[in-house]
């Protein structure tokens, strides 16, 4: 009888080519996923070393980060940008690589189109130069973000040179209260265990409340895992994993469907495999949360305050929480409740899949969007656009005043034209409040699509649970 | 890649922990398609006012610091985003030594790939450091990597933790790519066998 084993140690050892004591281990990758950005300098790497691309039918490749989400038809006014993009268009075309470009029913945010499209599965280890590709572990695939001269090593080698991480089970157990979605519980995770709590770790996030989630909620807890500086986060598939992925066009067909799912049914971890952290919570503790500060562990609940600098033990703590008052022109003690907002994104690769725009939607639906407040939805990908049009939810939200566009990271991270202007204060669906992130002097507010929907009728953040 | 042995260098503080990587280069700079050039838009918006004149009070811009090529910073450096524009931009500037408590994973591994050294110091260790920067002028440090020390003016000396098989990599100048294509057959025979499993 083998010793009990995590579903991270089964992914690994069964990717790694070659691990010796004293060395990286070498990695097999079965998936990467490329954009725009992350990945211009390594193919030039590789054309200045006289390299090719090992596999290119494992490199699948959109754009994402810097495009428009104005009329597509329109040429990008982004001159930088528009080269960016052809940069991608000439190096997929050079090497063979399958790209999604801005005119395919299959563009958007890499993180929602490689589930959809049935690329991300159980037991892959997948890559790709986004630090968010941890959205993938939802499958219980080992998914994790590289830099760029690991975006040219995968290209060249299909393998990455890679430290055995730690492991790290994050047990959620009960129901979660009416309102409260799978956002509050990774913002809930990553303020108990800092921005710095999951270094060095893969998290595996378990539990009756991780299991009752959908798909598409599991994506957005693993999405987030990053922010709590882990290497990636994972979840077992189970049958709504295979329920998902069946009859997608990558997921395998016949009787190689059935083979794949009988093996995907040995990857749960195993009943007293050991963890080198482990972290129990009540998911009925869980109030919908709200980043007041400049980063993601910086959160309260929504009926919380602004706390002050002087709450926290750590003279680190203390110092960034003075920085981030400032930054956000708050006061401690203000209430989160009493914060008015100026602009509201609903999008990125954290929540703006078909569900999150649904629950948006559910929402505003009927409603009007404050006067004082700029309300924009940016789905994740043209098959959600085209999903929530079918079901009249751009109708839903351009009723109610907010702005309806295409589909890419958008606001997220401000690299196209979308930004908050300085001083504008934003409830986000998104999964960063850094400084300038969303523009230079803008001031994010992290929260659920839910509660970003709400902010927007309101004017200010409402408590989802007492949403009537 | 550059190799890296030993580096004797003017030491600037940066007193921030949590200094994410969209604060060492913002978003508006990733558009560029080279990786030379980065180093003038290096903390951008901490370094700059909004006329475009430098800030006087971010350290970089105060003339005790010109020229630094050890940067001193609080705990969790280099969190948030995957971009290896954040070390190219650092290396660009003039870094080659990295000194903190902590650096997220992701932005440790780009400054590896890059010859850039980040060395985790425990945290009072970091601060008195950090600290001397502040108050010494012309404070210079010496970065031993064979003997994983940091040495400063006084020959006070402090070891380091570090993997071995990065050192190596460092201390020689050495190519991944080249490295791991040494076991190209390992990985031919592993991927016959990958490619026939149903998923």
């Amino acid at each position: 009888m083998n010793a009990p084993r995590t579903m991270f140690e089964k992914i690994w050892s069964s990717h790694t080519v070659r691990e010796v004591p004293g060395e990286a281990a070498i990695l097999y990758i079965d998936l990467h996923l490329a954009h725009e950005v992350t990945s211009p300098q390594a193919f030039e790497g590789l054309r200045m070393n006289g390299r090719k691309v090992r596999r290119p039918d494992k490199t699948f490749a959109t754009m994402d980060h810097n495009v428009p989400t104005s009329d597509r038809s329109l040429p990008i006014l982004d001159l930088i940008s528009a080269k960016q993009i052809e940069t991608l268009e000439a190096n997929c075309r050079e090497f063979g690589i399958t790209l999604y470009d801005l005119n395919s029913p299959d563009q958007g945010i890499v993180h929602v189109i490689g589930p959809e499209l049935g690329l991300t599965q159980p037991g892959r280890a997948i890559v790709c130069g986004d630090s968010h590709t941890s959205t993938h572990g939802a499958f219980g695939a080992l998914a994790f973000g590289i830099g760029t001269s690991e975006v040219e090593h995968v290209l060249a080698t299909q393998c990455l040179q890679q430290q055995r991480p730690k492991t790290f089970r994050i047990n959620v157990e009960g129901g979660l209260q009416e309102g409260v979605a799978a956002k509050d519980i990774i913002l809930n995770i990553i303020r108990r265990i800092g921005t710095a709590g999951g270094a060095g770790h893969v998290i595996e996030y378990a539990g009756s409340a991780i299991r009752a989630l959908s798909m598409e909620q599991r994506m957005t807890v693993c999405n987030m895992s990053i922010e709590g500086g882990a290497r990636a986060g994972m979840i077992a598939p189970d049958e709504k994993t295979y329920a998902y992925l069946k009859g997608r066009r990558f997921a395998p067909k016949g009787a190689d469907w059935d083979a794949a799912v009988e093996y995907w049914k040995t990857l749960p971890s195993d009943d007293g495999a050991d963890w080198d952290a482990e972290l129990e919570i009540d998911a009925a503790e869980i109030a919908p949360q709200v980043t007041w500060g400049v980063n993601p562990g910086q959160t309260v609940d929504v009926s919380g305050a602004v706390p002050s600098p002087d709450e926290f033990d750590n003279p680190d703590d203390q110092k960034t929480a003075e920085r981030a008052l400032e930054y956000m022109d708050l006061t401690p003690g203000q209430r989160i409740a009493d914060l008015k907002l100026d602009r509201v994104f609903i999008g990125s690769c954290t929540n703006s899949r078909i569900s999150d725009l649904r629950a948006a939607a559910h929402i505003v639906k009927g409603r009007k969007a404050n006067a004082d407040v700029r309300a924009m939805v940016v789905p994740g990908s043209q098959a959600v656009k085209r999903q929530a049009e079918a079901e009249g939810l751009d109708a839903v939200f351009r009723d109610a005043g907010f702005d309806w566009r295409e589909s890419g990271c958008s606001m997220c991270l401000g690299m196209n034209p979308d930004t908050l202007a300085p001083g504008e204060r934003c409830a986000s669906s998104s999964n960063r409040n850094f400084e300038g992130r969303q523009g230079k002097g803008g001031r994010t507010h992290l929260v659920s699509p839910e509660m970003a929907a709400a902010a927007a009728i309101a004017g200010r953040f409402v408590d989802i649970r007492s949403w009537s | 890649m550059e190799p890296f042995v030993e580096h004797t260098g003017l030491a600037a503080p940066l007193d921030a922990a949590n200094v994410d990587t969209d604060q060492i280069i913002p978003k508006q700079f990733l558009k560029r398609i080279e990786r030379a050039g980065f180093g003038q838009f290096l903390f951008f918006d901490w370094r700059f006012k909004d006329d475009g004149s430098e800030n006087p009070d971010f350290s970089l811009n105060k003339p005790e610091y010109r020229g630094a090529s050890i940067l001193i910073a609080g705990a969790n450096f280099g969190c948030g985003s995957s971009r290896e524009h954040a070390p190219w931009a650092l290396l660009d500037y003039g870094f080659r030594v990295l000194i903190a408590p902590s650096f997220a994973d992701i932005f440790r591994s780009n400054c590896y790939k890059n010859g850039i050294l980040p060395i985790e110091l425990n945290a009072d260790d970091a601060a008195r450091l950090r600290r001397q920067a502040e108050t010494r002028r012309g404070f210079q440090l010496t970065v031993d990597l064979p003997k994983q020390t940091v040495s400063d003016p006084d020959g006070k000396t402090y070891t380091f933790e570090m993997d071995s098989f990065r050192k190596e990599f460092l201390l020689k100048g050495l190519d991944d790519i080249g490295w791991t294509l040494q076991f190209e057959d390992a990985i031919a025979e592993y991927e016959k066998k990958r490619d026939a499993l149903p998923a």
